[in-house]
């Protein structure tokens, strides 16, 4: 394996094994240690990508391999962000396990050269999808959010608090981070799907307008407006959000799977 | 530079001894100054809580028993018969008071473990006899360190993270829901001790707005003054569930608060999350309302659960907290040794130089026979001896602290080279 991906695992798994400590002990200078490892995880793992991207002269995404280690930067560059922004360290212990498992399996595949021209190309066409893995990212970090909502919400009710629980965030805050996220990934998706229509206008020889995916797109963008809406309504705030928000990441892992697989030829890319 | 403490807190007094033992701040500005000025001590500090009153001082280095002169000036000072403290008045001396004085700032010695105001009340009576003087080299150097272990005891252990009262605790559950509680409302169901406590942690948390309801509406009137809160009329008390966040109900009757009353309540606020701390008994809250989406019941068992777990907990930190506390009491212990050491050591030096000088005046009258440069050589090979024997060593000990330990018993040395008038 290569030599920048072991210390890039290196990085992110001491981040998490410092916010799995950070969970029972209470200690500034650990938090502070997991944030600095996590920003020398970023740092690394972006210099992985790049090295990889000069490997198969073509952008990360080319391959399924890429583009899944670019969604794993992404989620935890997300993540770095709503953590300075809401000054808040104890999701890193449940988002960062998703990431080095992400990671991990995006590390798995050795680089390949694409046989051919890739479909799109151009900077436009390189926003659209990095702008799509931002989005996807940032509505997985929501995912992770709402499930520890759930979480949390659930032993508070039941009583049952034992040691963590203490640590988690308030659940306001986690409703809060929450809505960041997604509106972190909404911007994200509809600019992104704003540059995927712009890029295939430019496309030579022109392709069909119409791609299941489109609708796909639109119904998550969909999905994700009515959380927006519902959220902020008294009688869905807390878990029927939080319910909402995991219901939309599932229809994101069938548009990136089975649409993906089986609906779209535009948007097969592995 | 011996370090004394007498005193007593809440294992060895009731509260009976332990207020007529306590000092306001003036008084204790006037006893540390009485104490000095008989001679009882040099440097003196006086920690006077609730639950302790303790006096530390330094006393002469010809001062004899101090700590029964301390006690006797103690037992003048407040008026209270020998016999009264006989058995609460405790005294201890250097090492056993300086981690006395660590395990009270460390919170140890509280009545509720890890409490965090000691360390407040330890640095505002340090600062007080700071200011007026009573404090010198060794206290302040011991009063430091005290704050120091206190706030590495609350940083790195979990000493003093988890609530140990129920009022605290519902707080810390307030927050887990609501976070910070400056833009949330609290109603208080009740005007009694609890709710008083209740009030006051809320008030303390920041709570944004406090409704306070009781059926004696003079007594709630009375509350809501004092903590700054709105009363709401008893009768108005179904339309007042409608608002507030947080729900703290104490009162002497049996579900005032029926599960369909909550689910009104909670139709009517669409929803909106509601912490209902049920601390009365019986219990004033129907437990079918904790069935409610965004209800949060807690009863009062289910709080004192939390604070049994909690205090089980915080006494697992207990041997993390005491080895930070013994690894400060060996750095004060160092550091007041090789304080120690450096007077000896001069005075050490100081004489060897006066005998070398006389022995040199005696015996050279005996040498004429020697030229000057001979005379000059002699007194340069007894320098140098006499740096070989003391000098080189004593630089040796001012700079390596280990070896500064392993000398803590100082007395001896003193006593081994240095007659009486020479003690520094």
């Amino acid at each position: 394996m290569h030599l920048l991906a072991i210390f890039t695992v290196l990085a992110y798994g001491v981040s998490l094994g410092l916010y799995l400590r950070l969970l029972y002990a209470d200690q500034k200078i650990v938090g502070r240690a997991a944030t600095a490892m996590l920003a020398a995880g970023l740092t690394l793992h972006y210099f992985f990508l790049l090295d990889r991207a000069h490997q198969l002269q073509a952008v990360p995404y080319q391959d399924l391999y890429g583009a899944v280690s670019l969604f794993a930067w992404l989620l935890a560059l997300t993540y770095f962000g709503l953590e300075l922004f809401h000054r808040q360290r104890t999701l890193g212990a449940f988002l960062l396990p998703f990431v080095l498992l992400i990671l991990v399996a995006g590390m798995l595949g050795h680089p390949v050269a694409p046989a051919g021209p890739p479909p799109g190309h151009g900077m436009v066409f390189a926003l659209h999808v990095t702008l799509s893995v931002l989005a996807y990212a940032a509505f997985g970090l929501s995912f992770v959010m709402s499930l520890m909502y759930l979480a949390e919400e659930n032993l508070l009710r039941r009583h049952k608090l034992g040691t963590i629980v203490w640590r988690f965030p308030p659940l306001d805050l986690l409703e809060r981070m929450t809505r960041s996220s997604v509106m972190v990934g909404m911007g994200a998706i509809l600019a992104g799907t704003l540059l995927g229509f712009v890029a295939v206008r430019r496309l030579e020889p022109p392709v069909s307008d119409f791609d299941p995916k489109y609708i796909v797109t639109l119904g998550i963008v969909g999905l994700y407006a009515a959380y927006l809406y519902l959220e902020r309504q008294t009688s869905w705030r807390g878990g029927r959000a939080s319910r909402l928000c995991i219901f939309n990441f599932a229809v994101i892992l069938l548009s990136v799977t089975v649409v993906n697989l089986f609906l779209t030829r535009a948007h097969r890319y592995f | 530079m011996e370090i004394v403490l007498v005193g007593l807190n809440h294992r060895t007094a009731p509260v009976e001894v332990r207020e007529r033992l306590s000092f306001t701040a003036d008084q204790a500005r006037r006893a540390a100054g009485d104490l000095r000025a008989q001679g009882i001590f040099e440097e003196i500090m006086i920690l006077s809580t609730c639950n302790r009153s303790e006096v530390y001082g330094v006393p002469p280095e010809s001062r004899r028993e101090p700590a029964a002169a301390l006690s006797e000036y103690l037992s003048t000072f407040h008026g209270v018969r020998a016999d009264v403290l006989n058995g609460s008045l405790y005294s201890h001396q250097d090492r056993a008071a300086v981690e006395h004085l660590f395990q009270v700032s460390a919170g140890l010695d509280s009545m509720v473990l890890g409490e965090a105001e000691i360390l407040g009340q330890v640095r505002e009576a340090y600062r007080a006899a700071h200011e007026s003087g009573a404090t010198g080299p060794v206290l302040n150097r011991l009063f430091q360190a005290a704050l120091e272990v206190g706030k590495r005891v609350r940083s790195e252990t979990e000493l003093g993270t988890r609530p140990m009262s129920v009022a605290s605790a519902g707080m810390k559950l307030a927050e887990r829901i609501f976070g910070k509680l400056e833009k949330h409302t609290a109603l208080v169901l009740g005007a009694g001790t609890i709710s008083e406590q209740v009030i006051s942690q809320l008030r303390d948390r920041g709570i944004g707005h406090l409704l306070v309801m009781n059926r004696s509406i003079e007594r709630a009137e009375e509350v809501a003054r004092r903590y700054g809160g709105e009363v709401v009329p008893w009768a108005d008390w179904e339309a007042a569930l409608q608002g507030p966040d947080i729900v703290v109900s104490s009162v002497s009757a049996e579900s005032v608060l029926g599960g369909e009353v909550v689910g009104r309540a909670m139709a009517a606020r669409k929803n909106r999350a509601l912490l209902l701390m049920d601390l009365g008994v019986p219990r004033n809250v129907d437990p079918a309302a904790a069935k409610l989406y965004n209800v949060f019941l807690y009863n009062i068992d289910d709080l004192t659960d939390i604070v049994q777990q909690n205090r089980r907990a915080r006494e697992s930190e207990v041997p993390k907290a005491q080895f930070i506390v013994e690894e400060h009491v060996d750095k004060f212990l160092s550091w007041q040794a090789s304080v120690e050491m450096i007077g000896v050591l001069e005075a050490l030096e100081g004489k060897m130089r006066a005998e070398r000088a006389a022995f040199l005046a005696a015996h050279m009258q005996h040498l004429g026979h020697l030229s000057a440069a001979d005379h000059e050589r002699i007194e340069a090979m007894m320098d140098e001896l006499l740096k070989k024997i003391v000098m080189h060593p004593a630089g040796k000990l001012r700079g390596e602290r280990n070896l500064r330990r392993k000398i803590q018993n100082i007395e001896a040395l003193r006593d081994l080279f240095l007659p009486e008038r020479d003690k520094p």
